[in-house]
C-alpha cells in the first residue's frame, strides 16, 4: 500500500523575494529522485503540501505551469510557523512535498472559449500557472482571448513583476493591473478589482471567468460578473481553507458534502450557490 | 456455525489468543469508566460496561498516532521510518454500534483515490468479535439508525452472553478460522433458543422512534434555519461528543521534534473547536457555535449521507450520556423532522 502521507524529497534550487513588504518568497524546487520527477504530472490550479520536517506542513498552490520543466514553483506568504521556516530555508536544502492534490482548473471545459482571469494580491499563484500554461506556443490555440485583471494594494505587492512586463508586450493577452494606492511610477489603474472589472466590462460571450483572491474580493466580484451576464456555470474560483491531510480524510476543509482539498480547490459559482457559506 | 463457550474457559480462550494475536478489548480503568486497550493478560478484559466511554474506533484510529519518525542528518537529508504492524489483531467485545461505526469510518479512510494506510492496515489485520447487548441503555437508539443491539454486520465472530456461557457464531471467512478451537463446544438447540430469547427482549427495549429516515432531505432545507441559532446556545464547545463519538474521524497533523529527531503525529480533532477552522489570516469560516453545531449535525445526517448513502450516526448514545449540558441529539433530530409551522415553532431546549 502506498502511503499518501509520506512526503517526497525536493531540493530548493533558488528562492527569491517577490514583494516590497518582503513577505512573499518564491521557491523553485527540483526533484531529488528521478522517478518522482517522472511520475509527477499536474494541471494548473492543483496544489501541494510542502513540509519541513520538524516544523510541519501546509498547502500551497503550484505557481509554475506544467509546461515549465525546469522547476516546481511556489510562492509563500510568511504568516506562521511553517511559512516562516519556508522563508528561512536556504538553497540546496531539502523540502518534502506531497501532491499534486486537488482538481485543478477545468482546462477541458475552457477549451475553445475566451478566458477572463481575475486575481487579487498573493492569490495570483495558480492563476499565473494557468496563464503561463496558455501562453506557451503549444497551448495558445486552446483558448481564444485571454484577459487578465490583476490587483494588489500597492505596486510593490504585485507578484511576478518581470513576467507581467513580458505579458504587457504581447498582443495575444490583455493585461489590466490595478492597485489601491499607486506611486509616481505607476501606469496601471487605481481602484479595487471589482470596480475595475465593471469599468473594463469584458464580454461574457463564450467566456469563462476565473477568480482567485482574498474572500472579500471574491465576494464583491461575483455580483459584478453576474451583472456582466456571466452564467454561474462559467464562473470559477479557487478556494482555500485550513487544511491538513489534503486527501479528504482529516475532515477539516469541507464545505457541505464537498472537500476543498479533494473535490476542489476549484469550484464553479453554480456549485458554491448550492453549498452552505462555510468558506 | 454455532458454538458454546463456557465462561469458565473464557480466560484460557483469551490466553490462547494472546499467543498468536494482539488482543484489544474493553478494560475498566475505574468504576464505570472503561476503554478499549491492548490486553496483556486475560484478567484485564471487562465486558460488563455496555458502552465503554471511548469507542472501539481507537483500535484502528488511535487518539494520538505517530505517522512516521525522522532523523535529520547533516546534508544527507532526513531519513524517514514508518512503523509496521507485526501481528494479526483481534478486537474483542465491541458492541454492534461500534462495529457499524468502524465501517462508516472505513468508507472515508479507504476510497477510490487515496487510502489511509494507517487505518486500512489495522483494519485488514483485525478479526472482530462482536458482543450483543442484553440490556440496552435508555440512551441507546441503534435501531433508529439502521442497526440493533444484536446487529451482526461487520462482526467476524459474534458472542451472546447466555449467563454462564457465550453463544458463539462464526460469520465470515475470518471467523471460520476459529471453527477448530478446543474451548468451543457445539451449541445445542437450548443454547440457540436462549440466545434468540435474549436477542428479542433486548431488541424490544431499544428506541426505534428517533426520526432518522429521510433526515438528509429535511436538513437540505434547513441550512440557514433559525434552528441553529437555538441549537448551539447551550453548547459550551467542549468537544466531548466528538471525541467519544465512534464515527467522528477528524484529525490534526503536527510535527514534534527536538533537535535532529522528530515525528509527525496525528491527533483527534473536533469541529466544535473554534481553532479547528481558524485560518492564519484570522478569517474563520465557522466563527460561532451556530456554524460549528451545524457542522457537527449536518456532517452526520446530511453531508456524509450524500457521499456514502447512510447516516454517520450509529445511535450509541455516548454524546447524550456524557454531554455536560445535556444536549440531546435525538431532540435535535425530532425538531428537524417536525412539519413546518408545527414543531418548528416548538421549543428546542
Amino acid at each position: 500500500m502506498k502511503n499518501p502521507y509520506l512526503p517526497i524529497p525536493m531540493i530548493l534550487k533558488k528562492a527569491e523575494i517577490e514583494t516590497s513588504d518582503r513577505l512573499l518568497r518564491t521557491l523553485e524546487l527540483g526533484f531529488k529522485n528521478k522517478e518522482d520527477e517522472e511520475s509527477f504530472r499536474f494541471i494548473p490550479g492543483q496544489f501541494c503540501e510542502l513540509s519541513i520536517l520538524g516544523k510541519g506542513e501546509a498547502p500551497f498552490g503550484i505557481a509554475s505551469s506544467p509546461i515549465e520543466k525546469t522547476a516546481l514553483k511556489f510562492t509563500i506568504n510568511k504568516a506562521g510557523v511553517v511559512t516562516t521556516a519556508l522563508h528561512q530555508i536556504e538553497a540546496g536544502s531539502e523540502i518534502g512535498i506531497r501532491g499534486p492534490l486537488g482538481n485543478g482548473y477545468p482546462i477541458d471545459f475552457f477549451e475553445g472559449k475566451n478566458l477572463l482571469v481575475i486575481g487579487g494580491g498573493f492569490a495570483f499563484t495558480t492563476l499565473r500557472s494557468l496563464v503561463a500554461y496558455y501562453l506557451h506556443p503549444e497551448n495558445r490555440t486552446k483558448v481564444k482571448q485571454i484577459t487578465v485583471v490583476y490587483g494588489a494594494r500597492m505596486p510593490g505587492l504585485l507578484l511576478y513583476k518581470d513576467e507581467l512586463l513580458e505579458w504587457e508586450k504581447r498582443d495575444d493577452i490583455k493585461l489590466v493591473t490595478t492597485v489601491d494606492w499607486g506611486d509616481k511610477d505607476w501606469k496601471g489603474k487605481v481602484g479595487l478589482v471589482p470596480n475595475v472589472l465593471e469599468e473594463i466590462a469584458p464580454s461574457s460571450e463564450n467566456t469563462c471567468a476565473v477568480i482567485c483572491g482574498p474572500p472579500i474580493m471574491i465576494k464583491f466580484t461575483f455580483p459584478k460578473l453576474v451583472a456582466l451576464r456571466f452564467p454561474n456555470e462559467r464562473i470559477f474560483t479557487s478556494l482555500e481553507k485550513r487544511m491538513k491531510c489534503g486527501i479528504g480524510k482529516c475532515g477539516r476543509c469541507n464545505i457541505g458534502h464537498l472537500y476543498v482539498c479533494k473535490d476542489g480547490p476549484v469550484f464553479s459559482y453554480a456549485q458554491l450557490e448550492k453549498l452552505p457559506k462555510d468558506y | 456455525m454455532m458454538f458454546n463457550l463456557d465462561k469458565k474457559d473464557f480466560d484460557h480462550f483469551l490466553k490462547d489468543l494472546l499467543e498468536t494475536h494482539d488482543l484489544f478489548a474493553p478494560v475498566q480503568l475505574t468504576e464505570g469508566v472503561s476503554v478499549f486497550k491492548k490486553i496483556d493478560n486475560p484478567g484485564e478484559v471487562s465486558l460488563s460496561q455496555l458502552v465503554p466511554q471511548k469507542s472501539a474506533k481507537e483500535v484502528f484510529f488511535p487518539q494520538s498516532e505517530v505517522m512516521f519518525r525522522y532523523q535529520i542528518a547533516g546534508n544527507q537529508g532526513p531519513t524517514v521510518s514508518e512503523q509496521k504492524i507485526e501481528r494479526e489483531r483481534i478486537l474483542l467485545g465491541a458492541r454492534p454500534c461500534d462495529i457499524e461505526a468502524i465501517s462508516i469510518i472505513e468508507k472515508v479512510f479507504t476510497g477510490e483515490d487515496y487510502t489511509d494506510v494507517y487505518f486500512a492496515e489495522k483494519r485488514k489485520r483485525t478479526t472482530i468479535i462482536g458482543l450483543g447487548c442484553n440490556h440496552p441503555l435508555s440512551t441507546c437508539f441503534c435501531s433508529s439508525t439502521g442497526g440493533g443491539p444484536f446487529n451482526r454486520a461487520g462482526s467476524d465472530l459474534f458472542f451472546t452472553d447466555l449467563g454462564d456461557a457465550y453463544f458463539v457464531e462464526l460469520l465470515t471467512e475470518k471467523g471460520m478460522a476459529f471453527r477448530v478451537n478446543k474451548f468451543f463446544k457445539e451449541a445445542d438447540s437450548e443454547d440457540l433458543g436462549l440466545m434468540k430469547e435474549i436477542e428479542d427482549k433486548a431488541s424490544q427495549k431499544v428506541d426505534r422512534t428517533v426520526p432518522v429516515e429521510g433526515i438528509e432531505k429535511r436538513l437540505d432545507l434547513m441550512v440557514e434555519s433559525p434552528f441553529w441559532d437555538r441549537a448551539h446556545e447551550k453548547c459550551i464547545g467542549c468537544g466531548v461528543c466528538t471525541f467519544l463519538c465512534p464515527t467522528c474521524h477528524c484529525f490534526d497533523i503536527t510535527d514534534e521534534a527536538v533537535n535532529q529527531k522528530g515525528q509527525r503525529v496525528r491527533n483527534w480533532d473536533s469541529c466544535l473547536f473554534p481553532i479547528y477552522s481558524l485560518e492564519t489570516s484570522g478569517h474563520n469560516p465557522r466563527p460561532t457555535g451556530r456554524e460549528r453545531t451545524r457542522q457537527r449535525l449536518m456532517h452526520k445526517f446530511n453531508y456524509y449521507p450524500k457521499n456514502f448513502g447512510r447516516v454517520a450516526c450509529v445511535g450509541c448514545g455516548r454524546c447524550i450520556l456524557y454531554c455536560p449540558v445535556q444536549f440531546d441529539i435525538r431532540e435535535a433530530l425530532v425538531y428537524a423532522s417536525a412539519k413546518r409551522g408545527k414543531g418548528r415553532k416548538g421549543k428546542f431546549k
